[in-house]
């Protein structure tokens, strides 16, 4: 694997590879060694075009974690002008020699780009691109699906997962779908019409507008960020009527079984996706599924960079 | 004949039996037996001669874009791709919205010489959809301009467009439709359907085009007066387009050559050499435009040939420019998608990039059959010869062709234009 660019892009051995090399990570860095030599010498930059403190931090303690050099390179996303800086900035970065850029940018395609122009030598991580994919979280979703309702080993197979909200323009969605189906498990997404895309009867999952219906049946719910402004191009008349209709609540968690989770990539708007006592409740795994998701970028910066040593497999 | 007589020996016109071609005087002076006509001799055997290729849909973008392509540097490359009139669209900077711009671009298409560069104006006041700019003086201008478009832009409001339609009628004009309802294609990237919604790019659905060509052959019925269609892309707009002709409705329409061959799959490389506007749609959609081209229901391959600078394309995708090169390929994917495919023959191949092309535009002189006493306006081809695309040989500013590295069939060799030879044995003859 020399970038990662697409949750589709990983078959059931390399993503389970990633779980399991999150996973034995995971047990090194809790029992106090809190870092690793791996990458000591690698230079690993968070190439960040849009704001995501949360995301660009968890890659950071990532990095950090495996002894890499970070550079944090937060940029004006380039939308407007003309782009010329996602090029530019990638000329710079192979200048300082950058082993792996972590991206986030607001335009759908760019990590690909970035790794087949011609522009960098090094791996590239796709950190959320556009509306496209955020195979990360996709990676880390998975880790606490397997952690909560596997024994923390294998594949995900007879999984079923829930993933209700803004499908359309959500690249968490897109990456979970394609790596669950990946994993075994199978997939739902639910959501009004409007914000589920065309042609998505043809993705590998069920599509359903009914989340009452749907909730009786999963062991975990995924629930996606809305942008209340969705509501000022009529993907939904208020905000009122979208949680009425798709939000997780007291009652309608009451449908889920009893050994169901629920998730969520974050941030929240709760009262909106989500009420507050269903985000505080004990079967919401949100805290859970931001510690794993230092474990899975170390993982993934790890097995990119040259995998392991003789000497690295031995110290753990 | 006399010493400035010209002979194409032994080529085929059409692609049927050898002839010579005598061009004296600018025109097609005598067609004779293979081996007889005397003048100056120009080989043509092996090779078939056709009408000058007319192009109802270029931007050459001057003036104002000039980093792009000049009138000259695209007028080249129009000579090389077999063309002998070249319509050059409005959207420049300044908007060709006035008889003093049509009039620029119209001399610096004369001072180049190697094509007739025929402006087209604009429909509305800087393209703004909601000011109809001063067609009638363009009409009168020296560029005698007939066909009107805010290509780029559609013309989107009903009454605007009907106003259009019927005050064209006063000069026989036409209103050439980049058909695009624009609220249905906020932010478009691509053709919207399962590919859109996997690569997270947003769609541009057929029915933005489709709608709006539904309702402007309905207006031109209204106002008895002529529409042109750009570059239609979708099975269902050759379905509306097909039944408006049989109403006898005055609709026209072309298709580019990047329509008739690429599909949407290709942007699953994100690679912006493929983003064009109209998206690139699907093989269903593909086969649609070929066979409507064959019966005649689209009238037209144009090329939209659409240069930009290399910054604009070497970038990611939301953030390039929409548009692809199309002069110097058109008439090799032409031989591709439409001759080598049995759809058209090279009489009918003629017809759709030539003789309609002309008449939809009233591009005087080109455009007619090879026969004795027409202008002689000729592109000589080579139909068994085939060449590597490598954009960098180009002779357009611009570089960005989508079918870079792939071989393709049917060569340009020679071409003249009133008489005069503009490109010899595949080379610009000035
Ligand atoms: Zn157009």
């Amino acid at each position: 694997m020399r970038h990662l660019l697409s949750a589709g892009d990983l078959d059931v051995d390399s993503a389970c590879l990633i779980l399991d090399t999150a996973a034995q990570l995971a047990s090194v860095t809790d029992r106090s060694v809190k870092k690793l030599p791996t990458l000591r010498g690698r230079t690993v930059v968070n190439l960040f075009f849009e704001d995501s403190t949360r995301t660009r931090i968890s890659f950071e303690i990532a990095a950090k974690r495996l002894s890499a050099d970070v550079i944090n390179f937060v940029a004006k996303s380039s939308s407007v002008s003309k782009g010329e800086s996602l090029k530019d900035t990638a000329l710079t970065l192979e200048a300082m020699g950058a082993d792996a850029v972590v991206i986030r940018h607001s335009s759908s395609g760019a990590p690909h780009r970035l790794a087949t122009a011609g522009w960098i030598q090094g791996s590239v991580v796709n950190a959320g691109d556009g509306t496209h994919e955020h195979p990360t979280q996709a990676l880390l979703d998975a880790f606490t699906l397997r952690h909560h309702l596997r024994d923390g080993t294998g594949d995900l197979a007879g999984l079923r997962v829930a993933i209700v909200g803004d499908i359309l323009h959500s690249r968490v969605a897109r990456s979970n779908v394609l790596l669950l189906r990946t994993l075994g498990a199978h997939a739902t997404v639910v959501a009004p019409p409007t914000l589920l895309p065309y042609g998505v009867n043809e993705w590998p999952c069920s599509v359903s507008y009914d989340l009452d219906e749907v909730l009786p049946n999963v062991d975990a719910v995924m629930m996606l960020r809305v942008q209340t402004e969705r509501m000022q191009a009529a993907y939904f008349p208020s905000v009122n009527e979208y949680s009425r209709r798709y939000g997780l609540d007291i009652r309608r968690m009451g449908l889920l079984p009893p050994h169901a989770i629920i998730l969520h990539p974050g941030p929240m708007n709760r009262g909106m996706e989500i009420s507050a006592d269903v985000a505080d409740s004990t079967r919401a795994v949100m805290a859970e599924q931001v510690a794993n998701g230092v474990s899975i970028r170390m993982a993934v910066l790890y097995l990119l960079l040259g995998g392991m040593s003789e000497d690295d497999r031995k110290g753990l | 004949m006399t010493s400035e007589s010209t002979v194409i020996r032994g080529v085929c016109p059409y692609g049927e039996e050898p002839v010579d071609f005598v061009i004296a005087g600018g025109v097609i002076a005598e067609i004779v037996k293979a081996g007889t006509g005397a003048g100056r001799v120009i080989d043509g055997s092996d090779l078939i001669a056709l009408p000058g290729f007319v192009d109802v849909h270029t931007h050459l973008r001057e003036p104002g874009h000039e980093d792009a392509e000049t009138v000259e540097t695209g007028s080249r490359a129009a000579a090389l791709g077999g063309f002998t009139a070249v319509f050059a669209m409005a959207n420049t900077s300044p908007v060709a919205d006035t008889a003093g711009v049509v009039e620029q671009v119209w001399h610096l298409g004369q001072e180049t010489g190697l094509v007739d560069v025929i402006p087209v104006g604009a429909v509305t006041v800087g393209l703004g959809g909601e000011h109809l700019a001063e067609l009638g003086a363009m009409a009168t201008s020296v560029a005698q301009v007939r066909m009107f478009s805010d290509d780029g832009k559609c013309v989107h409001d009903a009454a605007i467009m009907r106003r259009a339609l019927e005050y064209v009628k006063a000069f026989d004009g036409v209103i050439a439709q980049h058909a695009q309802e624009p609220r249905l294609t906020v932010d478009a990237q691509m053709n919207e359907g399962a590919l859109s919604g996997q690569l997270g790019l947003t769609g541009w659905p057929s029915v933005a085009e489709e709608s709006i060509v539904a309702r402007d052959v309905l207006l031109a019925e209204h106002v008895n007066s002529r529409l042109h269609v750009c570059h239609v892309s979708t099975a269902g707009s050759v379905d509306v387009i097909r039944w408006a002709k049989s109403r006898g409705i005055k609709v026209t329409a072309e298709v580019t050559p990047h329509h008739l061959l690429l599909t949407e799959d290709l942007v699953a490389s994100y690679d912006p050499v493929y983003k064009v506007n109209p998206p690139l749609r699907t093989r269903a959609d593909i086969a649609a435009l070929r066979a409507a081209l064959a019966d005649g229901t689209i009238d037209a391959i144009a090329t939209d040939h659409a240069p930009h600078p290399h910054e604009d394309k070497d970038c990611e995708w939301a953030a390039a420019a929409f548009g692809m090169l199309g002069l110097q390929t058109s008439f090799s994917i032409a031989v591709l998608t439409m001759i080598d495919s049995g759809l058209l023959d090279w009489r009918a191949l003629a017809d759709r990039m030539s003789v309609r092309p002309a008449r939809i535009g009233h591009a005087v002189g080109h455009g007619h059959d090879l026969v004795v006493g027409v202008p002689a306006n000729i592109c000589v081809v080579d139909p068994a010869a085939s060449w590597v695309v490598e954009p960098l040989t180009f002779v357009s500013k611009s570089r960005n062709s989508p079918y870079s590295g792939m071989t393709l069939p049917g060569k340009v060799v020679h071409v003249f234009k009133a008489g005069k030879a503009t490109v010899v044995d595949g080379g610009l003859a000035w």
